[in-house]
C-alpha cells in the first residue's frame, strides 16, 4: 500500500513516521520545506517525546516525483489545502485522500481534484525541532471517515485506520467522523481566536470567570449550528476547556503561535467555518463572527504600512 | 460669575491643549504628576501642529500648591481619575469643575470628592506629547460641554466655559444636555477603540468595510447598534449617529494611499502595555445594558478581551517596543 503524505509539518510529520513503521506500507512525505525534506531523506524522520520513532519514509519537495498512491493524507495548514492539492493531484488522482487538518472546509477543498475523500480529526500534537525531528506534545486519538458528498469506501477508511494504529496512531474508523470533527472545530473555535486576541495561554485565560463566559458563549454558538446539522457532538467542548485549564495551563493555541510569527491564522476554517454553515442552516453565530472579523483585522495589521 | 483663573489637571496631551489655549485669555496652573513635569512647563507649554504658541503657565506636582481656581479642568485619564480626584479634596471651594474623560461615570467619581458644580464634557480633540513642555496638536475637533445632569450648575456657567476656549483657539459647543452627546461619543469608542485595540489597526477605512463576511464593518455596525439599542432603554436620544461618525471619521482619517490613519488613544495604551480605559467605556456600556435588560453580547466580548489582553502583560511584564 502506498500512501502520500501531503505537508510534512509537526503534525504531518507524526503521520507519515509513525505510517512508515508498518510493514507493507511505503510512504511518501511531500513539504515544500527544501532543509526538513533533505534531513529525512540523509538521516531519517525522528519523532521524540510522546512517541518515539526513526522513520525512513520517502520525501521529496517536486510532487512530479511522487507515484501514484492509494491512499492520501493532507497535513498542511488550512490555508495551503487547495494549493497542496493542485500540485500532487496526479498522484493521488485514483487515492482515497483524508484530512487531518483543524477546522471544517478542508475536505471541500480536496474534493475538488481527489476522487474519494475521508473526513479526519486529530488530537496529537507536536512541533518542529530541526529539519528531520520533530517532538510530539501529546497523544491522543484520530478518527477517520467518508466525506458524505464525495465519500471514500469504508474499507478504504478502515484499512488507513488499521495502517495508523498499527504504526502506533490509535485511529478509529466510523461511518460518521462528523462528530469528533465538530467537538475539536467547536472547542478550537471557541478557544483559539480568545488565545490569539488576549495573547495568553490556555489557561491564563480560561481561568478568568468573564473570559471563561466569553468561552462558553462561542461554544454555545457553535453547539447550535452542530445540533442543526443533526451532528452529536461526542464529547462535550466546555469539559474540555476545563480539563486544558488544567492540564495545559501554559499551552499557547497554535492560532497564538501564529500570531506570533505573524504567519496566517486558520481562523477562516475555524470561526469562519461555524459562521458560514450557520448562515446555511439559519442560526446566528455573533460571537463567531466577531472574533472572526477581529483576527482577520489583527492579520490585516501585519501587511499594512503605517505611516510613522 | 467672571473664569480668571483655571487649574488643569493632567497634563497629557489633552490636558496640555487645555492648558495651553486657555493660557491665552485666562490665567493657568496645572497639576502634574511628576515635579520635574511642572518644572518643564513652568519654563513654557509648546503647542505646535494645528495651532502655533508658547503659553505661560504656572505648575506644580502639589494641589496644595496650586493657586486657587474659577474652573478646574479634569483632564486625567479615566483610569487615573479615582487617585487623582482624592487630591482635588478640600480644594477649589469656589470653582467649577469640568470632566472631559472618555467613556461614563467620571462625573460621579469627582461628585464624591466635593460640592462643585461640574460641567460634563467630552473632546473629540487630540494630539501627542513630544516632551513635556510640548505638545502637537493634531485633529482640531470640538469639546461638547453641558451641565453636569441633576446638578446645580447652570447652563450660564456652561455658555462661559465656551466662551473662553472659544476665545482661547480652540473648538467647543456648549449644550443644555450633554448626555445624547457623551452617549455618542461613548458608543463610537466602544466600538472603534476596542476593535482597534484588539486588532493592532489604527482607525482606517476597513472599520467601515462591510462587502465580506468577515469584514471589519460588520462587526463594528454590530456593536454601534447594541450601543444604540442601550441608548434608547436608557431614553437618550443620540446627538449623532456613531455608525456616521467612523464612516466620517475614516474618510477624514485616512487618504486612498493609507498614508495617515488616527491612532486610537486605547490602541496606544495597548502599545504601551498600560492600563486602557476599557472599563470606563466597553465595561460602561456593558454595565448599562446589564441594568436595563438590553443584551450587549459583543461589547461584553470586547471588553473582556481587553481586560484579557492587559493580562497577558502581567504574565509577560517587559514592554515590546511597537
Amino acid at each position: 500500500m502506498r500512501v502520500c503524505v501531503v505537508g510534512c509539518g509537526a503534525i504531518g510529520s507524526l503521520f507519515a513516521a509513525h505510517l512508515a513503521q508498518v510493514e507493507g506500507v511505503e510512504v511518501w512525505a511531500y513539504d515544500l520545506a527544501r532543509d526538513h525534506i533533505d534531513a529525512i531523506n540523509e538521516r531519517g524522520l525522528r519523532i521524540s517525546g510522546a512517541g518515539d520513532v526513526l522513520a525512513h519514509p520517502r520525501a521529496t519537495s517536486d510532487a512530479a516525483e511522487l507515484p501514484g498512491c492509494e491512499l492520501g493524507i493532507v497535513a498542511t495548514k488550512s490555508l495551503h489545502t487547495a494549493d497542496a492539492m493542485g500540485a500532487v493531484g496526479a498522484a493521488l488522482a485514483d487515492a482515497a485522500v483524508c484530512s487531518v487538518q483543524n477546522g471544517v472546509g478542508n475536505e471541500e477543498l480536496i474534493a475538488e481534484t481527489a476522487p474519494r475523500v475521508i473526513r479526519g480529526t486529530t488530537f496529537p500534537a507536536g512541533h518542529l525541532v530541526e529539519p528531520g525531528h520533530v517532538e510530539q506534545d501529546t497523544g491522543g486519538k484520530t478518527w477517520i471517515g467518508p466525506f458524505e458528498p464525495k465519500p471514500a469506501r469504508m474499507d478504504e477508511v478502515e484499512r488507513l485506520a488499521a495502517a495508523l494504529t498499527e504504526g502506533g496512531m490509535e485511529t478509529i474508523a466510523m461511518p460518521d467522523a462528523r462528530g469528533a470533527q465538530w467537538t475539536k472545530l467547536v472547542f478550537n473555535a471557541a478557544t483559539n481566536p480568545v488565545g490569539a486576541l488576549t495573547r495568553l495561554p490556555h489557561g491564563w485565560a480560561c481561568e478568568r470567570e468573564d473570559i471563561r463566559e466569553l468561552v462558553r458563549g462561542l461554544v454555545a454558538e457553535g453547539r447550535a449550528v452542530a445540533d442543526s446539522l443533526g451532528i452529536e457532538l461526542d464529547s462535550d467542548p466546555d469539559a474540555l476547556v476545563d480539563h486544558a485549564t488544567k492540564v495545559a495551563h501554559d499551552h499557547k493555541a497554535s492560532m497564538l503561535q501564529d500570531v506570533e510569527a505573524h504567519r496566517p491564522t486558520e481562523v477562516d476554517f475555524l470561526n469562519g467555518g461555524i459562521s458560514r454553515f450557520g448562515r446555511e442552516r439559519g442560526i446566528p453565530t455573533p460571537l463567531n463572527d466577531a472574533v472572526w472579523a477581529l483576527v482577520r483585522g489583527l492579520e490585516r495589521s501585519w501587511t499594512r504600512e503605517e505611516a510613522p | 460669575m467672571a473664569i480668571e483663573r483655571i487649574c488643569v489637571i493632567g497634563a497629557g496631551a489633552i490636558g496640555s491643549l487645555y492648558a495651553g489655549h486657555l493660557a491665552q485669555v485666562a490665567r493657568v496652573s496645572v497639576l502634574t504628576r511628576r515635579p520635574e513635569h511642572a518644572a518643564a512647563l513652568g519654563r513654557g507649554l509648546r503647542i505646535s501642529g494645528k495651532s502655533d504658541l508658547v503659553a505661560e503657565v504656572s505648575a506644580s506636582h502639589d494641589a496644595d500648591e496650586l493657586d486657587d481656581a474659577d474652573l478646574v479642568i479634569v483632564a486625567c485619564k479615566a483610569v487615573d481619575l479615582p487617585s487623582t480626584a482624592e487630591r482635588l479634596r478640600g480644594r477649589f471651594e469656589h470653582a467649577a469643575v469640568m470632566t472631559v474623560q472618555n467613556g461614563l461615570g467620571a462625573e460621579e467619581v469627582v461628585a464624591r470628592e466635593g460640592d462643585w458644580p461640574l460641567i460634563s464634557a467630552v473632546t473629540f480633540m487630540s494630539g501627542t506629547r513630544r516632551s513635556d513642555g510640548h505638545v502637537e496638536y493634531e485633529l482640531d475637533t470640538a469639546t461638547w460641554l453641558g451641565p453636569y445632569a441633576g446638578t446645580r450648575t447652570s447652563y450660564e456657567l456652561v455658555r462661559e466655559v465656551e466662551g473662553l476656549l472659544l476665545a482661547g483657539g480652540l473648538r467647543a459647543e456648549a449644550m443644555p444636555d450633554l448626555r445624547p452627546s457623551q452617549w455618542s461619543k461613548l458608543i463610537f469608542n466602544a466600538a472603534v477603540n476596542g476593535v482597534s485595540a484588539l486588532t493592532d489597526l489604527p482607525h482606517v477605512r476597513a472599520f467601515a468595510d462591510e462587502e465580506q463576511r468577515a469584514d471589519l464593518g460588520h462587526l463594528v455596525r454590530a456593536l454601534i447598534d447594541e450601543g444604540k439599542a442601550v441608548a434608547s432603554a436608557a431614553g437618550i436620544e443620540l446627538h449623532d449617529d456613531p455608525w456616521e461618525m467612523n464612516v466620517r471619521a475614516v474618510a477624514r482619517g485616512e487618504t486612498l494611499k493609507g498614508d495617515y490613519a488616527h491612532v486610537p488613544s486605547m490602541l496606544e495604551d495597548v502599545r504601551a502595555r498600560r492600563p486602557t480605559e476599557v472599563d470606563w467605556i466597553s465595561g460602561a456600556l456593558t454595565r448599562e445594558g446589564e441594568r436595563l435588560g438590553v443584551p450587549v453580547p459583543l461589547n461584553a466580548a470586547v471588553w473582556r478581551l481587553v481586560k484579557g489582553k492587559e493580562r497577558s502583560w502581567e504574565r509577560a511584564p517587559e514592554a515590546v517596543p511597537a
